[in-house]
C-alpha cells in the first residue's frame, strides 16, 4: 500500500439474497451478485470514475463502500483499517471523512427541514458539542462556497431549482470537511448548463481542499472530464482500469471500445460518418450471469475460451489493466 | 408548401397562479423523408409545441396559430378528427416507456387494439402484423415475446415495442420525445440507428426532441433550438452546430464535454433556466445573457435570418459580430 493511498479496496463482493420467481414462503432464496470481486486502490486528491450501464453494480460499489449496504467478502481499508470489520461506533468515527453525494438532489433532501437544518445536520450528528453559532458560521460559509445565497437558509428543498438542490446536497456533504466524497450520479438529473456549473463546482473544491472523489455516472464525457482515473464495470465485474486519458485513447476491452463508440459527439461531421461499435442485446440478468467471462454473450469477440474460462484481470502495460482474453 | 408548416404557434396554460405562456410564436417546417430536432432544457416549450400539435395540452391549455400536415390545417381538431390522424398519419414516441404503455395488458393486446381500431382488422390479423412489426424492430422471439407485459422488457426493449407500436399504421411523421433520455448509451446508440433505418426505409419524417447535443448532431437535417418557450435559432444541423449564432446555442455547446476533446474548464452559462411563470419582459435568455444590452429587457427580439447561408435563422437583439 502506497503512502498517499487512502483507501484500498480488496476483492469486495456484495450478495442480495432475492426470492425467485412464483417462490412460496419455504422456498430457498437466490442469491444475485451485485459485485464480484472489485479491487483498486485511490489516493488522496484523485478522482476516480465509475462507468457501465445501469445494473451493472456502480453504485452498490458505493453503498458497500460505506456500508450502506453489506458486503458478503473483502475489504475496504481506509486509512490503515478496514472498514468492514470495524464495530458501529468506530465506522462512525470514519463515516464524517467519507461523505455522499446522491442522484436525485431533491429526494436526497429532507422536505420538512429548510436548507439550514440540513446542511448543518451532519455536523450537530458527528460534533454534538458544537455551539449554534459556529453552526451558524460554518453553515454560512459552507453555502457560500458552493454559490448559495446565505440569505435562503430559511427556505425549503421544493422552493429550489435542480441544480440549487444539488448545491445543497454538495454543501452538506462537504460542512465535515470530508477527505472522500462519493458521487452517485450528481449531474445527470440536471440540464446541461447547470451539469457544467456542477462539475465545475466540484473540481474547484476538490482543488482547494485536496478532496479524493470518486464519480460514478453512465456520461461517458462527463466522467472524462473529472476523472484522474476510470473504472468500468459490467455485470458486477472489472472489465478495465485506467488514467483516463488512456483508457479513450487507447480502450482495450471490447465493451468499453463499445461503450466510447456509443457516445454522440456534438459535432455532425464527425457524428454522421462515425463508425459504430453496436453492442448488441440487453444486460444479460445478474441473477443468472453467463460462464467464463460475463459481457461474451454480447461481445463481437467472444470465441470459445470465453465461456470456458473467466478472463484474469491484470496488467496489459503499466497502469492499464485490463479482463479479456483477446487484448494485446 | 411544406410537408409540415408550423406558423405563429402559442400554447398558453391557465393555471391557478394566472397564465403561463409555454410556447411563444414558433414557426417551422419540415419536409417528407427528413428530421428536425428540437433542443432545450427542461421547461423551454419543446414537448409542448408536440403536444399542441398532435391534440394532446392538459385540459388548461389553449393553443393558437397555424399546424398545417399534409396540406390540412389540423390544429385543434376535436378528437375524433384527430384520431383520423393520429397514429395512422403521424404517431409519437414518448421517453419513457415505462408509463407510456398500459401495465395491465398484454403487448399483443395494445398493439393490435391500434390495428382492429385504426385499419378494422381481425384479432388474429392485427397481432400477426403486430409480431411483424416486433420483428422489424429487432425484438428477438417476437412470436411469444408479443405475449409478455410491459414490465417483463428492458427498458430498452420496451423502447423497442413503443417504436413498433407507432409504425403500425406506417406514419409519415413520427415524433420522437426524448426517446432515449431514461436508456444507456449502448442502448441509445441501438435506438438512434434503429430510427434512422426506419426513416430510410418508409421515409418517415421524424420530430426528435431532446436535450442531447450528440444525439442531435448525428441524427438530424435541421435543429431548433428553443429557450423560454421561444426559438432562438434555427437552421440546419450543420451550420448550427459549425457556427452558432445566438449567445444560447454558443453557451449550450461549450457547456458539453466532449469525448474527443481534452479537458479544459467548462465554460457554463450562469444562472438557472427560466421560471415560466415570470418570463422577462423582453428576450426571455436576457438575464443569462453576457452580451445582453439594455434593450434586450424590452424587446422580444425576432427569429430573423442570419444573412450567411440559406435557412439559418436567429432571434438576438445583439448582432452576429458583436458576440464574441
Amino acid at each position: 500500500m502506497n503512502n498517499d493511498t487512502i483507501l484500498q479496496v480488496d476483492n469486495l463482493k456484495v450478495t442480495f439474497d432475492i426470492s425467485p420467481e412464483g417462490a412460496m414462503p419455504w422456498t430457498k432464496s437466490q442469491s444475485l451478485l451485485a459485485v464480484d470481486g472489485v479491487s483498486f486502490e485511490l489516493k488522496a486528491g484523485e478522482t476516480l470514475g465509475i462507468v457501465g450501464e445501469s445494473g451493472c453494480g456502480k453504485s452498490t460499489l458505493a453503498r458497500a463502500i460505506i456500508r450502506m449496504v453489506p458486503a458478503k467478502d473483502g475489504k475496504v481499508v481506509w486509512l490503515g483499517s478496514d472498514l468492514l470489520t470495524l464495530d458501529k461506533k468506530t465506522m462512525r468515527g470514519h463515516r464524517k471523512e467519507i461523505q455522499m453525494i446522491f442522484q436525485d438532489p431533491l429526494a436526497s433532501l429532507n422536505p420538512r427541514m429548510n436548507v439550514g437544518e440540513i446542511i448543518a445536520e451532519p455536523l450537530k450528528t458527528h460534533y454534538p458539542k458544537t455551539s449554534k453559532s459556529e453552526i451558524k458560521t460554518k453553515v454560512k460559509g459552507v453555502m457560500e462556497r458552493v454559490g448559495l445565497l446565505p440569505n435562503l437558509v430559511n427556505r425549503y428543498p421544493h422552493e429550489f431549482s435542480g441544480g440549487q438542490c444539488q448545491r445543497i446536497g454538495i454543501a452538506r456533504a462537504l460542512i465535515l470537511k470530508p477527505k472522500l466524497i462519493i458521487c452517485d450520479e450528481p449531474v445527470s438529473a440536471l440540464d446541461v448548463s447547470i451539469q457544467a456549473q456542477v462539475v465545475n463546482l466540484l473540481m474547484e473544491l476538490q482543488e482547494e481542499m485536496g478532496l479524493s472523489i470518486i464519480f460514478i455516472a453512465h456520461d461517458l464525457s462527463i466522467v472524462k472530464h473529472i476523472s484522474t482515473r476510470i473504472l468500468v464495470l459490467y455485470l458486477g465485474n472489472m472489465m478495465e482500469m485506467a488514467n483516463s486519458a488512456d483508457i479513450y485513447a487507447n480502450p482495450r476491452h471490447p465493451y468499453t471500445q463499445a461503450l466510447i463508440s456509443a457516445v454522440p459527439i456534438p459535432d455532425p461531421i464527425i457524428e454522421k460518418n462515425k463508425e459504430l461499435i453496436l453492442i448488441e442485446g440487453d444486460l444479460p440478468s445478474p441473477i443468472n450471469p453467463p460462464s467464463g467471462c460475463v459481457f461474451r454473450t454480447r461481445c463481437r469477440m467472444a470465441q470459445d475460451i470465453c465461456s470456458n474460462e473467466k478472463p484474469e484481470f491484470k496488467n496489459a502495460t503499466n497502469d492499464h489493466k485490463v479482463a479479456c482474453h483477446f487484448s494485446s | 408548401m411544406s410537408f409540415l408548416e408550423v406558423n405563429n404557434l402559442n400554447v398558453e396554460f391557465d393555471t391557478a397562479d394566472g397564465k403561463v405562456r409555454a410556447v411563444n410564436n414558433v414557426n417551422f417546417s419540415l419536409e417528407e423523408g427528413k428530421t428536425l430536432a428540437i433542443v432545450g432544457e427542461s421547461g423551454s416549450g419543446k414537448s409542448q409545441t408536440v403536444f399542441a400539435m398532435m391534440g394532446l395540452l392538459a385540459h388548461n391549455g389553449t393553443s393558437v396559430g397555424s399546424v398545417k400536415f399534409d396540406g390540412n390545417e389540423i390544429l385543434n381538431l376535436t378528437g375524433p378528427e384527430l384520431n383520423l390522424i393520429r397514429a395512422e398519419k403521424m404517431a409519437m414516441i414518448f421517453q419513457d416507456p415505462m408509463t407510456s404503455l398500459n401495465p395491465y395488458m398484454r403487448v399483443s393486446e395494445q398493439m393490435a387494439e391500434v390495428l382492429t381500431h385504426h385499419r378494422g382488422l381481425s384479432k388474429s390479423d392485427a397481432v400477426k402484423e403486430s409480431v411483424a412489426m416486433l420483428d422489424a424492430v429487432q425484438i428477438p422471439e417476437a412470436k411469444s415475446r408479443i405475449r409478455m407485459y410491459p414490465h417483463e422488457f428492458s427498458g430498452g426493449m420496451r423502447q423497442r415495442v413503443m417504436i413498433a407500436m407507432s409504425l403500425l399504421c406506417q406514419p409519415k411523421l413520427l415524433i420522437a420525445d426524448e426517446p432515449t433520455t431514461a436508456l444507456d448509451v449502448t442502448v441509445q446508440a441501438q435506438i438512434m440507428k434503429l430510427l434512422s433505418d426506419i426513416q430510410k426505409e418508409f421515409g418517415t419524417a421524424i420530430i426528435l426532441i431532446t436535450h442531447d447535443l450528440g444525439v442531435v448532431a448525428g441524427n438530424s437535417d435541421d435543429t431548433l433550438v428553443m429557450y423560454g418557450g421561444q426559438v432562438m435559432e434555427i437552421g440546419t444541423t450543420e451550420q448550427v452546430y459549425a457556427n452558432p449564432t445566438h449567445p444560447y446555442t454558443q453557451g449550450l455547446m461549450s457547456a458539453v464535454p466532449r469525448l474527443d476533446h481534452d479537458g479544459t474548464e467548462l465554460t457554463t452559462i450562469p444562472g438557472n433556466p427560466p421560471n415560466m411563470m415570470l418570463l422577462p419582459e423582453g428576450c426571455p435568455f436576457c438575464p443569462r445573457c453576457k452580451f445582453a444590452k439594455s434593450e434586450c429587457k424590452t424587446k422580444v427580439p425576432e427569429l430573423i435570418f442570419t444573412g450567411t447561408s440559406g435557412s439559418h435563422y436567429r432571434a438576438c437583439n445583439v448582432a452576429v459580430e458583436e458576440l464574441v
